[in-house]
């Protein structure tokens, strides 16, 4: 069985309809990157597969894991291990991040029936994630995202997963905007929890990411529907001659 | 004005009454002073909103309703657990205003230390009450300070010598009490903080059963050269309350006072902090957290008077308001002639969680020094859908999301609350409130997206 199987999928926002019929199956150890022009829907994707309530859902199915996703809502999904890389990471002012993960981690354990992890068992496992994401230990403390700088908040959306270790995590252009000492780092983050259980979606407006985190296939998303699908080498072409959609 | 008060028969009763058995009542200078106040009671009446200070607040209910005074009533040892104040060291209990010694519990105090009740502290010694009682809270100011001037006879009696000091608080619980008819009960604290001392007053007010109440409380709070005074007031009565209260404040030389209003229960809640800087290099924090939902009206009124050179005053006031609630911030500052180098800031954020509820927020800035810094602004903001939707896609639930952006908001004035028992009792409070107004918010969907209507008004003059 597939972790996760996109059915003729069709999502309208604010009337609009963005998704056009997308067809996608998913397999657990797979990382499948998805590529696209602005405005080709990538991001709604991402969004409705984290269950964000504000996208439309017209016609198709997602099974993931065997469960309709559509019937969960978003916390459901997370806990059940579908984890969103955001593009746009949100500022929470007044909540440490150390809290927030600590909350996150104990609302999955509880979830699954385990008991709560206190702040002392919590404090080593996040210290060595912030190890592997090579983030200083001072964004322990601050509040979620605020004043980071973009880098930084990238790597914080890396951090959580490797802290929540999802069974599918979707990647939503996670290397815009960085240099490429951080898009090293996260992509270091990032292949660290490549496994034969976990599997990704990498979404992502460049090929440069994926030099880095090596897809085992690619799909390209133009106008709501995936044109073409193949291996890590149709990316390097799509380098070449953009997104035109072939004839 | 609502007629000299429709009312003012009820209440000369009371006062003709009260004049008879009141603590101090021998004593002639006291008598002056509730006489003289409940003369100028009689003669403003209860203000009205055309009364520019209470123009967002209208108090009729209040004049509608006859009140009496509260006659003996008794809380056991055991309904005073619920408050969750019975562990918390030295605590005075007030029962409808007047002192229980049962429930109290004074303890082992450093010496240069005197905390009893106002009314034994009158009989006692008085000459030590007469210096300082009425000297600062202006009865003119308005009807609700002459009205508790007039029926002041107990309360909090703190005196803290100089140098001495207290790192644990003072707990003041005032509980209203059930009963058959609408009660009044006009408590009256008198802090002296001497120089260099330092202390923490927390003023509590809870109730105990669902009947109309009336608290109209008022406090003195003298802190002398250098001292420090963290003071609380935590309103957390029931729905059907009323509760008037007056913090005036009274700063010496290089005096840091912080005040910290939190106002979580009642239902017509007028809250007045009234601090007057009188010493050079005095510093006032003016701190404030106010939670409504239902149809409560809560009400947050500041005069800070800046009154001698170099001093600084913050006020920081956030509220959070649901249902039909309705939040005032009155924020009020005057820089007196001589007052060069004032340095005064003012804000206040606001976070509305439904359609029908409603804040006024008014600055008032009246400067008559010439090189002074005056900052105010304003926030009006929903909970932000993106910051919901980014809590709840890693796994927590929408309740306990809510609840953490609420605190997030909320710990903005936590955070300004220096660390100590008082804090941790009143954090709490605001913790358990607020999981309360989380679990009855409404879904996100009934409520306008944020990004359409958050509005940020800033000025800084």
């Amino acid at each position: 069985m597939s972790l996760l199987e996109i059915k003729n999928l069709h999502v309208k926002v604010d009337n609009h309809e963005i998704l056009k019929g997308i067809e996608l199956t998913v397999n657990a150890g797979e990382v499948h990157s998805i590529m696209g022009p602005n405005g080709s829907g990538k991001s709604t994707l991402a969004q409705v597969l984290a269950r964000r309530e504000a996208y439309d859902v017209t016609e198709g199915q997602i099974i993931y894991n065997g469960k309709d996703l559509l019937e969960m809502k978003a916390e459901d999904a997370a806990c059940e291990g579908v984890f969103l890389a955001f593009q746009y990471p949100v500022e929470i002012p007044g909540i440490g991040n150390a809290y927030f993960m600590r909350s996150a981690l104990n609302a999955i354990r509880k979830y699954h029936g385990l008991d709560e992890m206190d702040a002392m068992d919590f404090l080593p496992l996040f210290k060595e994630k912030l190890k592997l994401l090579e983030m200083d230990e001072k964004l322990l403390n601050r509040s979620v995202n605020e004043g980071f700088s973009g880098g930084e908040k990238k790597r914080n959306e890396i951090l959580q997963m490797a802290l929540l270790e999802p069974k599918l995590a979707v990647l939503d252009e996670t290397d815009s905007g960085l240099d490429i000492d951080a898009l090293r780092i996260v992509a270091k983050g990032v292949n660290t929890l490549r496994s034969p259980e976990r599997a990704m979606i990498v979404v992502t407006h460049y090929q440069r990411l994926l030099n880095y985190i090596v897809p085992d296939f690619v799909h390209v998303l133009v106008n709501g529907r995936i044109v073409r699908s193949g291996g890590p080498e149709l990316a390097l072409e799509l380098e070449e001659t953009g997104y035109a959609v072939p004839a | 004005m609502i007629a000299a008060t429709e009312q003012l028969g009820t209440y000369l009763e009371s006062f003709t009454e009260f004049q008879k058995r009141a603590a101090g009542r021998d004593l002639p200078w006291l008598q002056n002073l509730r006489e003289s106040a409940f003369a100028r009671f009689c003669e403003v009446g209860l203000p009205t909103t055309h009364d520019e200070d209470w123009r967002f607040t209208n108090v009729s209910p209040i004049a509608k309703i006859s009140f009496e005074l509260s006659r003996d009533a008794t809380v056991t040892k055991q309904e005073l657990k619920q408050f969750g104040i019975a562990d918390l060291g030295c605590h005075l209990v007030f029962v409808n205003g007047k002192f229980s010694r049962e429930l109290s519990a004074i303890g082992q105090l450093p010496a240069g230390v005197s905390v009893s009740s106002l009314a034994e502290e009158i009989s006692a010694n008085s000459s030590s009450v007469e210096s300082h009682l009425g000297r600062y809270l202006d009865i003119r100011r308005d009807a609700f300070s002459a009205l508790n001037t007039a029926f002041g006879e107990d309360g909090g009696y703190v005196h803290v010598r100089r140098g001495v000091v207290l790192t644990d608080p003072i707990y003041l619980l005032f509980i209203s009490t059930a009963s058959d008819k609408p009660l009044m009960s006009h408590p009256r604290n008198l802090i002296v903080i001497e120089n260099e001392a330092q202390a923490t007053i927390v003023e509590d007010y809870v109730s105990i059963g669902e009947t109309v109440a009336f608290s109209n409380t008022a406090t003195e709070l003298i802190a002398g050269e250098s001292a420090v005074v963290s003071h609380y007031m935590v309103e957390r009565e029931h729905r059907q309350a009323f509760n008037i209260s007056t913090l005036r404040i009274q700063q010496g030389r290089s005096a840091n006072v912080s005040s910290h209003s939190v106002l979580l229960g009642g239902g017509l809640v007028r809250n007045n902090v009234h601090p007057v800087l009188a010493g050079e290099g005095g510093e006032c924090l003016i701190n404030g957290l106010f939670i409504g939902n239902g149809h409560q009206h809560l009400d947050n009124y500041m005069l800070v008077e800046h009154a001698s050179p170099h001093c600084a005053s913050r006020q920081f006031y956030n509220g959070i308001l649901d249902d039909h609630a309705h939040g005032v911030f009155h924020g009020r500052i005057i820089v007196h002639k001589d007052a060069q180098k004032t340095d005064a800031k003012q804000t206040n954020r606001n976070l509305l969680l439904s359609d029908d509820c409603r804040i006024d927020t008014k600055p008032q800035l009246e400067i008559y020094a010439d090189d002074v810094k005056c900052t105010h602004g304003a926030t009006i903001g929903q909970m932000e859908e993106n910051a919901l939707f980014y809590l709840r896609s890693r796994g927590i639930d929408e309740i306990s999301a809510r609840k953490l952006l609420l605190l997030a908001f909320a710990n903005e004035c936590l955070d300004r609350m220096a660390a100590s028992v008082g804090r941790d009792h009143v954090e709490k409070l605001i913790h358990a409130h607020l999981l309360q107004i989380a679990n009855s918010v409404k879904p996100l969907s009934t409520v306008a997206r944020s990004e359409d209507l958050g509005r940020n008004l800033e000025e800084v003059g």
